[in-house]
């Protein structure tokens, strides 16, 4: 029985490691700020997961200590995880727009589409934005 | 007078369980402590919910947070190949445009968060009207089939869950 488990633990925990170091070598290597930004919202999916997943079998098997913990922090990691994203790219959007500290890799301008339409660029929100009463998705524009 | 004291019953549900796993116990403080909570709570922030009941909780729910959970999965696997073998100037990272069907802010929220979780994508602006996602995908080959992708995978199916 712990033999299994022990399997089954070590092996979770590795595969968790092992996507949390890609996603940090991710964070090393890619070009720009939008391309490293794909590297630690995926470590916190499958990497924090698989660690949570093999606590959620060690503890019931060794200590017989049965505790929902883990679901709790995937949940919560699951809400601030994109926001926290959105918010750089929101951010960087911001800057880039703006000519502040333009950094030659991340040279986003070409490439953007429609850039006069997205919320983090309008600056003065019009009286018509708010006809149908729908405020912009996740948090409100920098 | 039910509808005046629970003005948004799913929120007072997922205080109550959210409150019990966090004491992790099922002592009778406890039980007492979560049920203040999922009563207060949403009565203090329901000017905040302007639309009342929007989310139908059922067998469509579940099935979109186990598609959800899959994707994400698969994906981590099609990222980590990305990163350790693709040559950066190889890589077709690109902006996406996803025109919006859905309206509710809520409905707009989580499909912006479904694309974060799910490897590959990050949703990084709305537009000002509500009508379009600006998303960053690390390598696309074909946007506008990833655009399609993404709009049958997931705003379908939120479609039929936020009415």
């Amino acid at each position: 029985m712990n033999g299994a488990a022990d399997i089954i633990i070590a092996f979770l925990i590795l595969l968790g490691g092992g996507f949390a170091l890609i996603g940090s070598w991710g964070l090393v290597r890619l070009p720009s700020l939008m391309t490293r930004l794909h590297g630690p919202t995926k470590a916190t999916t499958l990497g924090v997961g698989g660690v949570l997943v093999a606590s959620m079998i060690y503890f019931p098997v060794y200590h017989r200590q049965y505790t929902a913990h883990e679901l709790l922090i995937t949940l919560f990691l699951f809400i601030s995880a994109p926001i926290t994203a959105n918010m750089i790219a929101k951010a960087h959007l911001h800057r880039q727009g703006m000519g502040i500290d333009p950094n030659p890799a991340d040279d986003i301008q070409e490439g953007l589409p429609e850039s006069e339409i997205w919320a983090t660029f309008r600056v003065k929100q019009g009286e018509d934005d708010d006809r149908q009463g729908v405020p912009p998705a996740g948090p409100p524009a920098g | 007078m039910i509808r005046r004291l629970f003005p948004h019953p799913a929120l007072a549900v997922l205080l109550f369980l959210v409150w019990i796993l966090l004491a992790n116990t099922l002592a009778a403080g406890t039980i007492v402590m979560a049920l203040l909570i999922g009563v207060i709570v949403p009565l203090i922030t329901a000017p905040y919910w302007r639309d009342k009941p929007l989310l139908h909780i059922g067998w469509p729910l579940l099935g979109y947070i186990g598609l959800v959970i899959w994707d994400i999965v698969v994906a981590n696997f099609q990222v980590a190949r990305l990163i350790l073998f693709r040559r950066n100037r190889d890589l077709n990272s690109c902006w996406l445009v996803i025109p919006l069907d859905i309206r509710r802010p809520e409905a707009i929220t989580t499909l912006a968060g479904t694309i974060s979780l799910t490897p590959g994508t990050v949703s990084a602006d709305v537009s000002a009207d509500g009508h379009a996602l600006l998303v960053h995908a690390l390598d696309a080959a074909d946007p506008a089939a990833e655009v399609a992708r993404i709009k049958s995978r997931y705003e379908d199916r939120l479609k039929r869950i936020f009415r």
